[in-house]
């Protein structure tokens, strides 16, 4: 084989637009994150499994500043972010956009003025140029128009994620977080958010972020899966590989079994 | 139980020194907890009041909160004002008549009105209308990851949630209690003149007479006071609710007993320095 044949074969690793070393986090004497490290390839979705209260939802909340690890480095872009100054803060928020679980749309604005929030509040963007887009990423992920002047409290469950997740990408960011985007849907409408979480990433080009316990949708979205396990990544690697892990922690988990290394623990 | 807890109980129920001991380490964790809250108070006060005054501003927000806070109390404070004028026209009557003093009256109902009663009145009554549904709203914004959702979308909640709401309850409350000082001197009136038989002109004069500047406006820096009272707790224990409805229930119930205390507190204070 040529030299040139061995290059074409070999993937470059991808550049990490996110990457966590030895981050730690505990509450009184539960420690949640324990040096944890982690890289989230830049324009690639990473999709982090684990069961509930191993400190999923406390890492994407150190990640997005709104905890603040005890110890560790959480790099984007390859500049360190845990000791950021307020404005800085705000700054990189314009990279972020976020899915929050149960949407977190705000109960007193309309539809499109929670699509458009982060237009209008966060970037200083006129209301008239916002509607348009508001309105437009609300078609986008499959809603009417006529939803736009509706409350979020008129909306069905799968609707407000839809709404929230159009929320999310309105600014284009160039990371996107999922927290537990299918939970509590029914499995059509999972499918559907799933779809709609594949077109806004690759759309966009982002780089994504999510976490879940949802099978059918890691395998759906994910390009790279993470396992987390009391505070730690106990295994990593693309989601073809998913099924030959050779991890206990895995095989238990994405087969759903009773018995294994998790539960034993647990009790 | 563990055999170490056992035999700990059994030591320290028989030993009055270990008992001594958990009773002054007892006090002490209760102090250190009130000061750590204090800290945690003062912090929230501070970063608020600086966030009132620094941009970016939200105009609409203010609007919002000066018209809830402000407008829709009104009702609340003017009925408050109109029958504690009534009541203390009656009660001062009956308590006067002792002393042949009932040209008094009119004086003593002014004077109760714009120096404690429409301030405490007022603050009391919006702690419980404005306090508590501040508190109830903000920690319900904290429980649905509203106001994380805020920060992801690069605008600082206490700019866009607290600001508005603590500009509005300061600015507005001397507002009702000037409102509430006007309708609670004509309850006052109203009693004295058609039920109690006094004459309009004089009673309306002895007001005037009695009634100087400094006793408005001690009611108003009263006012003031508590308006930030109000809204910094409501906002405080609704920032801070614990999860779920219980956590939001026991914000609110905080919010209001906190506010309430205070307003008391405050009340000595504000009295003390104007009028010692």
């Amino acid at each position: 084989m040529t030299q040139e044949a061995i290059k074409k074969d070999i993937q470059p690793e991808p550049k990490a637009k996110i990457a966590l070393r030895g981050v730690s986090k505990a509450f009184g004497s539960n420690h949640v994150l324990s040096d944890l490290d982690l890289d989230v390839p830049e324009g690639k979705s990473l999709v982090v499994i684990g069961s509930s209260g191993t400190g999923k939802s406390v890492m994407l909340k150190c990640i997005l500043g709104l905890m603040e690890p005890d110890s560790g480095s959480i790099l984007i872009d390859e500049q360190e972010t845990t000791k950021l100054h307020h404005k800085q803060r705000s700054k990189l928020m314009h990279k972020f956009g976020m899915l929050f679980q149960g949407a977190a749309l705000f109960d007193s604005l309309r539809i499109w003025e929670n699509v458009a929030f982060g237009l209008v509040q966060g970037q200083g963007m006129n209301k008239k140029e916002a509607r348009e887009i508001a309105i437009e990423k609300i078609k986008a992920v499959g809603l009417k128009e006529e939803v736009a002047n509706l409350y979020p409290a008129e909306l069905s469950g799968g609707m407000q994620k839809r709404v929230g997740l159009a929320r999310a990408v309105a600014t284009s960011p160039e990371v996107i977080f999922f927290d537990e985007p299918t939970t509590g849907l029914d499995p059509i409408m999972a499918d559907v958010i799933n779809h709609l979480i594949i077109d806004s990433v690759q759309g966009l080009g982002a780089t994504a972020l999510t976490i879940t316990h949802d099978m059918a949708s890691v395998r759906k979205i994910a390009d790279y899966v993470a396992m987390i396990w009391e505070g730690k990544i106990v295994w990593k690697g693309p989601v073809e590989t998913l099924d030959h892990s050779d991890n206990e922690y895995v095989e238990q988990f994405i087969h759903g079994r009773a018995d294994g290394p998790i539960t034993r623990r647990i009790v | 139980m563990s055999q170490a807890d056992a035999t700990k109980k059994e030591n320290s129920s028989v030993n009055p020194v270990i008992l001594l001991l958990d009773f002054i380490g007892g006090i002490g964790a209760a102090v250190l907890n009130f000061l750590a809250a204090l800290g945690r108070l003062t912090d929230f006060a501070v970063r608020s009041v600086k966030n009132c005054f620094l941009p970016p501003f939200f105009p609409a927000q203010l609007m919002r909160q000066l018209i809830d806070i402000g407008y829709y109390s009104l009702p609340v404070v003017g009925m408050t004002a109109l029958f504690t004028g009534m009541v203390l026209a009656l009660q001062s009557y009956t308590g006067m008549a002792r002393f042949n003093a009932e040209s008094a009256i009119a004086g003593v109902v002014v004077l109760s009105v714009t120096r404690e009663l429409a301030p405490v009145l007022a603050g009391l009554m919006v702690a419980g209308r404005v306090g508590a549904a501040i508190a109830a709203e903000i920690g319900t914004m904290r429980v649905t990851e509203q106001i994380d959702a805020l920060r992801t979308l690069s605008v600082n909640p206490y700019k866009y949630l607290i600001a508005p709401r603590v500009l509005a309850a300061t600015f507005m409350l001397p507002v009702l209690v000037l409102i509430g000082d006007i309708i609670g001197v004509f309850g006052g009136y109203l009693v004295s003149v058609y039920n109690l038989g006094f004459s309009p002109s004089p009673y309306m004069e002895q007001t005037w007479k009695t009634l100087e500047n400094i006793d408005v406006i001690s009611g108003l820096v009263k006012a003031g006071v508590f308006g930030f009272i109000v809204s910094i707790m409501g906002c405080y224990h609704g920032f801070n609710s614990g999860r779920g409805a219980q956590g939001v229930g026991a914000a609110t119930t905080n919010a209001v007993v906190s506010a309430s205390i205070l307003i008391l507190i405050f009340n000595y204070i504000i009295t003390q320095l104007f009028f010692s």
